[in-house]
């Protein structure tokens, strides 16, 4: 019954929208008291040349280079691609395969900035302070080449979420401030700290998409943010159609689809996007990365790292260069001796663990955590059969039924999985949290998504295969039935001299057929 | 230590330790006032039952190759109390025995162990006691009558010798110390062509005395109130949810109190049906047993409604006075086709799969 009262509530307005679903971890917010930290340039610093969802860039640079902060080192070649900035002024000393924050641990060539310790600055890219006066395309354009993306953690190349389309009119642009993950604090501290900067960025989106209003969303546990975006708003001039709004704390409400159903009540259709119901997300990060983009010309070349976890004494937010290695970040926080820990790539709920301490800090690095072998234990214990207790559905936000999903994916029917919506997963780790037994709900979705994937890999190669190996028979014949035509030509031209009886009854014998 | 790539690398502290430990701990209510209400009867069969399906399960652990920590998660200690709890107080110990090896042994390892078994493993070994061994099975003892309920060392020897023996023991004639159960005796009653009101007033029927257990039938069914109290400790620490109880208990009130407006000299009114019998502990404990039970939210609605309809309509009209923990048996046959039909609408489509 209380969802349905809940429901007619709604209707009435009496209640905010809020998405079904969703765990309350514990917080451990430590950090979010602290001022936010720059840390020091590294002596060396590895700039893989994938730091976003899309195509990896290739180097503009050769090794001995010297290069300047700001400078673009690696051109973006793909669609969903936004280039790479040097982070600081040095010289390129190497250009290799480098180990990457990745599960699987795999590496991708990285360009190797060695420090000068000037830190000189690229200036060739001109503020653009008058961008009320400019075209969205081309404040767009400038985006997309400070190398932006989406700084959640999903990395999304933020100018892609720019583009305006006429058929999708924008209604409204979402700031999104939840950072519902555990320990992480990047986004309060931003809010708390830069809040006129995030209020530029702001509008500069909104003019960029055409947005009507704005909505800054941000959850309970912060209200000392709220009340910081809030007195920005009532400084700043011109943005009365924006407004901030409190949600209460649960996780995953910073995921952006349950984050619109929560703010405005309406779904995201499966495979469309939320530009087709008129509203574009930003992380308030990013929106601050678009002033600094656009008033001050300056490319993405540091974020801000939550480096935290129960095994570390002294976490800080901190503001770090990217391409810094993560072992000195944490050294940075007195872990100098990293063995025995476990450490996390983003948030516990889904980050992943670093199998490799050198990986640099890239785009996605919403924080860096050092957890201790107890914890991690006690979050990972043997699975024990599933009880069918259902808490994993009613935790899922997408609604769907972990528990026979799981069951479908670990008994390798993955059509079956396919049809219980294996894709639609978004895997936040909701129903893994909950599960009484400790199933790894999430990992079985992910190795069920991977094998479909790499099925359907392989019929695409088969289809090509079997493309190729037809075509070639066509060929084959072809060449066999021109060469055959060829000879009874050539017979056909002297033949008659010598056989023309025979070809004569062959002639009658075809127009007869045709007749 | 297990493989730990995989996010989330944090979890809520739930377990099935808990989980079983907290529905033992709501049965306590309906344990102690059964021991209230029956004395060492009550004692003896609890701890038959509870030892013999500890004892099975370890066997049946050994046997399999499997870790005897197995046993802490609880889940065959509950076994043995729901089973017992089921029982009349009347049944000899070698029925409390087989019970529990049932329990155990068909009920649950032969599926594959926890998780794995298609219906309540107390109930269905319950079942197989009724439909083998109906005479025992429906030989009520009336509580507080003829084996005093006192906890002290005179009646635990005529108690024992009860359990062991059987009622000769108490060099008693059956008909003195047995009765028949209100359901049992309406049903009987209805048969005759006798009006419901008649037959419960010959019963000297009281609604309070229901509630409070002071009614013959199986040890832990008799009170509704220690009962409820379990079960909303189940639901205040969201052991279960309100889907199945709620679905089930409204089924059968609304069902017995449209027929009973209807046509009062042939149904019972609505307050008798939730009383009497099981309904009470199989709505809040047996129809919720997650394991066969279904998934999701919607699923469990239709399992609870499903559950209600065959209960009132066995007790209205089937064969046996008893119809709940038939009803909770045949709806958990029914619960893979639930599970597949009843899927929640996933967010961005369309009721029916379409986005």
């Amino acid at each position: 019954m209380p969802a349905m009262l809940r429901k007619l509530a709604q209707r009435l307005g009496m209640l905010q929208h809020s998405f079904a679903g969703g765990v309350h971890p514990e917080m451990f917010k430590v950090t979010a008291g602290l001022p936010i930290e720059v840390a020091p340039i590294a002596p060396v610093h590895i700039l893989p040349m994938k730091q976003h969802i899309g195509e990896a860039c290739s180097p503009l640079v050769k090794v001995g280079d010297r290069v300047l902060r700001g400078q673009k080192i690696a051109k973006s070649e793909g669609y969903l691609s936004v280039p790479v900035h040097a982070p600081t002024s040095g010289r390129v000393v190497r250009i290799e395969e480098h180990a990457i924050p990745h599960p699987s641990g795999m590496g991708l060539p990285c360009i190797f900035v060695e420090s000068d310790g000037l830190d000189e600055v690229d200036e060739s890219l001109e503020p653009m302070a008058d961008w009320r006066e400019i075209n969205p395309a081309i404040l767009r354009e400038r985006v997309r080449m400070c190398g932006l993306a989406g700084l959640g953690g999903a990395v999304f190349p933020t100018f892609i979420k720019l583009i305006q389309d006429k058929r999708f009119p924008i209604e409204t642009l979402v700031l999104n401030g939840i950072e519902c993950e555990p320990w992480l604090t990047n986004d309060h501290r931003m809010m708390l700290e830069n809040p006129d900067d995030i209020l530029s960025g702001m509008a500069i989106v909104m003019h960029m998409v055409g947005a009507k209003s704005g909505i800054i969303a941000i959850e309970d546990n912060k209200p000392d943010a709220a009340t910081a975006m809030r007195e920005a708003l009532s400084r700043a001039s011109d943005m009365e159609n924006v407004r901030v709004v409190v949600l209460p704390t649960r996780y995953p409400q910073g995921s952006e689809k349950q984050l619109i159903y929560s703010l405005t009540g309406k779904e995201v259709a499966a495979g469309r996007l939320p530009m087709h119901i008129g509203v574009v997300c930003q992380n308030v990060g990013t929106s601050k990365a678009v002033h600094d983009a656009v008033m001050l010309g300056r490319t993405l070349t540091e974020r801000l790292v939550t480096v935290s976890g129960d095994a570390c004494d002294n976490p800080a937010t901190m503001s770090v260069r990217l391409g810094m290695p993560v072992r000195t970040l944490f050294a940075q926080r007195g872990l100098d001796d990293l063995s025995g820990l476990h450490l996390l790539h983003g948030g516990p709920m889904m980050g992943e663990r670093l199998k490799n301490v050198d990986v640099p800090v890239i785009k996605s690095t919403t924080g860096l955590l050092a957890m201790s072998n107890a914890t991690m234990q006690q979050a990972h214990t043997e699975e024990q059969p599933c009880i069918r207790c259902g808490h994993c559905s009613e935790a899922c936000p997408v609604h769907l039924v972990p528990n026979l999903l799981a069951d479908a994916c670990r008994s390798d029917q993955f059509d079956k999985a396919e049809n219980y919506h294996l894709f639609d997963c978004i895997e936040c780790g909701s129903c893994s949290y909950v599960c009484p037994s400790n199933i790894p709900l999430v990992h079985y979705f992910r190795y069920g998504k991977g094998q479909i994937a790499q099925t359907r890999r392989e019929q695409i190669f088969a289809e090509a295969s079997r493309k190729r190996s037809e075509a070639r028979d066509a060929r084959i014949e072809a060449e066999k039935a021109e060469k055959a035509a060829r000879r009874s030509r050539v017979r056909q031209e002297h033949a008659p001299v010598k056989t023309g009886e025979t070809v004569e009854p062959e002639a009658k014998d075809a127009t007869q057929e045709k007749s | 230590m297990p493989v730990m790539l995989s996010p989330p690398h944090a979890h809520g502290g739930d377990s099935i330790r808990m989980t079983m430990l907290t529905v033992i701990l709501a049965l306590l209510p309906a344990t102690a006032i059964s021991v209230y209400l029956f004395g060492w009867l009550a004692v003896l069969l609890i701890v038959t039952c509870m030892g013999t399906a500890l004892l099975t399960e370890a066997l049946c652990l050994k046997w399999m190759k499997r870790p005897l920590s197995t046993l802490l998660d609880n889940s065959a200690a509950l076994t043995g109390l729901f089973l017992a709890l089921t029982l009349p107080a009347a049944v000899p110990w070698w029925m409390a025995v087989l019970a529990s090896v049932f329990a155990i042994v068909l009920g649950k390892q032969i599926y594959g162990g926890l998780g794995y078994n298609i219906f309540n493993p107390a109930l269905s070994a319950r079942i197989i006691l009724l439909i083998s061994f109906p005479l025992h099975m429906t030989t009520w003892i009336m509580p507080m009558s003829a084996v005093e309920p006192a906890l002290n060392l005179y009646d635990f020897s005529l108690c024992l010798s009860f359990f062991l023996v059987g009622p000769d023991a108490l060099k008693v004639g059956f008909d003195a110390i047995s009765m028949a159960s209100p359901l049992g005796y309406v049903k009987t009653e209805a048969t005759l062509g006798v009006p419901v009101s008649e037959a419960l007033n010959a019963y000297n029927y009281s609604y309070l005395n229901a509630f409070l257990g002071f009614e013959a039938g199986s040890i832990g069914e008799t009170s509704a109130l220690a009962l409820l109290i379990g079960g909303i400790f189940l639901l205040a620490r969201h052991t279960i949810t309100w889907h199945i109880p709620f679905s089930y208990i409204a089924t059968v009130l609304l069902l017995a109190g449209l027929f009973n407006a209807l046509y009062p000299e042939q149904f019972t009114p609505p307050l008798f049906h939730l009383f009497a019998g099981g309904l009470i502990l199989c709505a809040f404990f047996m129809a919720t047993d997650p394991v066969s039970s279904p998934v999701t939210p919607l699923g469990q609605i239709v399992f609870g409604i499903g559950c209600g309809v065959l209960t009132w309509s066995i007790r209205s009209f089937g064969g046996y006075p008893e119809g709940a923990m038939f009803a909770v048996l045949l709806m958990n046959c029914a619960v893979p086709l639930i599970d597949h039909y009843f899927r929640p609408r996933v967010y961005g489509y369309k009721s029916g799969g379409r986005s």
